[in-house]
């Protein structure tokens, strides 16, 4: 039976209101060629074909483990310990939702719990909720929080912020009142703190930076809580959360919120997710949180329970009133970020942490020495940074992959006025070897 | 239940004071039980200019969160601060300790609309019975 039938009299009574006669009429402002089209669909294959055919479908990818690797821009090569991949395999956790029932599944909520619990500490932040789909929607959902809580209509972000993440606000905002605002960086990539602090007035509900920046840059930003505290705005920080491990935390620059990607904490690159979006905030913004949170009780024996909390404002309860749409989490990529910090270890992390910075600043230093190349990220870097060929960069990409090297991120496409310039990426993946290997391939570019 | 004479009352459950230009407004006692265990309330700045039954506070439980609705036109001049820190007073004492907000009022022809302690009494005994 079907669960709900559409009878000849329904049909009717639609088109009526409608104000057509029929079906056909309905569908008039189709073009005849495009009605009934044929699809030739090929004949059915065998399981041993299909097989076969997807092999040879998923063979035509190019992966980091076929070529050299220097991509990075937002997606970021890591060793991934084979521990993690047999605990979120396990049946009791391979679910991507946070169940129905949640308190039903203790185990998933008290691994959600835990990963909360590791994102605070990271962070420097004193509340992390369940996770959103990727650092782009979480970084969307960080500036309608800012909106909501100052009840103003501009948010201010640093053009050195992920395109992706900066296009992803821009469709949230879009039909509504809300403004989104860029400024500018400098020569050398860093934020442009006058353009900044010109634009940061009244009307600002929130400031978005990104440290370590979309060019690698660690940005200092020292004195900017402070100066958009006075002004009532609420500071957004997002950034590789491994960088944390060994920089600056947004907790301690004074941030209300992190928001951003957390593919970095043991998920695959795999061609651009499903990826992690951490949200973290200070306690003053606690029931602002938009999406899951898990929390520690008590049951009615007095046993420690696990369940979902500060749930009142969310859609399924609130309906049109909820702060936000998501209601729902990443639950196993967040398993597999709980498991990563958990098999690294405090100690482990900071360690992977300084062994990207190193990689990183040894190769920089390497193609410093390039008459072809020239490296335009002096700053303190984390495992990125920007270089500008001298040579137009197709031409580079070219000869590179024929070497089987995928040299950088072109930088043009997001910033015109970056002409030749690509953002270059090495972490603990790459020996020393594979760095001379790389700088050896450019020389000869 | 308690529904003390010198305020009006909305359907949705606010009380306001009856007299004066600058009143306070909470919710009733009926509300406060129906709302159970408050654990936050959200409460609106001073100075914000509200719409009779509009939103201009709200107020959550455990389950869920509701909106309080102003009972009549007016500017914000005050706010229940206290509430921030001890929420659970609009439990304890709804029409004392637990009052959210001031209104100066912009039309005060408007708490005419409103109804007095008896009339609400009946409402809430009428909608219990449905």
């Amino acid at each position: 039976m079907p669960y709900l039938s559409l009878t000849e009299e329904d049909k009717k009574a639609f088109l009526h209101q409608i104000g057509v006669r029929s079906f056909s009429e309905l569908i008039a402002s189709i073009p005849q060629s495009l009605r009934d089209p044929k699809v030739s669909i090929p004949e059915a294959l065998s399981e041993p074909e299909v097989q076969g055919l997807i092999t040879r479908l998923g063979g035509k990818n190019t992966t980091t483990k076929d070529f050299l690797s220097f991509l990075g821009a937002g997606s970021y090569e890591h060793f991934i310990p084979a521990a993690l991949v047999e605990i979120i395999s396990r049946q009791e956790f391979l679910t991507a939702y946070t169940p129905y029932q949640p308190e039903a599944s203790q185990g998933t909520l008290q691994a959600i719990y835990e990963y909360q619990s590791l994102m605070t500490e990271l962070t420097g932040l004193a509340v992390s909720n369940a996770s959103h789909y990727d650092g782009a929607t979480s970084l969307a959902e960080a500036a309608l929080v800012a909106l909501k809580h100052t009840d103003r209509s501009r948010v201010l972000v640093a053009r050195s912020v992920h395109p992706h993440y900066r296009e992803t606000i821009r469709t949230y905002l879009a039909g509504t009142p809300y403004v989104l605002e860029e400024f500018g960086f400098d020569a050398g990539g860093s934020f442009n703190r006058q353009e900044f602090l010109e634009k940061l007035d009244g009307n600002v509900a929130g400031v978005i930076f990104q440290t370590p920046n979309f060019f690698g840059v660690v940005e200092d930003l020292e004195g900017m809580s402070e100066k958009i505290r006075a002004n009532g705005s609420v500071m957004i920080l997002t950034g590789d959360p491994l960088s944390f491990a060994i920089f600056r935390t947004p907790g301690e620059w004074g941030a209300d919120i992190a928001a951003g990607e957390g593919q970095p904490l043991g998920l695959p690159m795999s061609f651009g997710g499903p990826y992690l979006g951490y949200f973290v905030t200070s306690q003053a913004l606690m029931r602002r949180i938009p999406g899951r949170l898990a929390g520690l009780t008590q049951d009615a024996d007095g046993k420690r329970a696990f369940c979902l909390t500060l749930q009142a404002r969310e859609q399924h309860i609130r309906r049109e009133r909820a702060g936000s749409n998501i209601c729902s989490n990443q639950a196993l990529c967040a398993l597999a970020a709980c498991s990563y910090m958990t098999l690294l270890g405090k100690q482990g992390i900071r360690e992977v942490a300084e062994i990207n910075c190193d990689r990183a600043s040894y190769l920089r230093s390497q193609i410093s020495k390039l008459k072809n190349f020239e490296v335009e990220t002096s700053q303190t870097i984390f495992n990125e940074f920007r270089v500008k060929s001298k040579k137009p960069f197709a031409k580079v990409e070219e000869k590179m992959k024929a070497w089987k090297i995928f040299p950088g991120v072109a930088l043009q496409p997001f910033y015109p006025e970056l002409k030749d310039q690509f953002l270059v990426c090495a972490t603990e993946t790459k020996s020393k070897e594979d760095l001379d290997r790389f700088v050896e391939a450019l020389e000869k570019c | 239940m308690n529904f003390p004479e010198n305020l009006r009352y909305t359907k949705t459950h606010e009380w306001i004071v009856a007299q004066g230009v600058k009143v306070k407004v909470g919710v009733t006692e009926y509300a406060q039980k129906e709302i159970s265990d408050v654990v936050f309330v959200e409460l609106p700045k001073k100075g914000l200019v509200v719409q009779q039954g509009k939103t201009a506070a709200v107020v959550e439980s455990v389950k869920a969160a509701f909106d309080i609705y102003a009972p009549a036109s007016g500017k914000v001049t005050d706010a229940n601060t206290t509430l921030e820190g001890n929420p659970g007073l609009v439990n304890q004492s709804p029409y004392g300790d637990g009052w959210m907000f001031e209104l100066e009022l912009s039309n005060p022809a408007e708490l005419n609309t409103l109804m007095t302690a008896q009339q609400y009494g009946e409402f809430i005994h009428q909608s219990a019975k449905h």
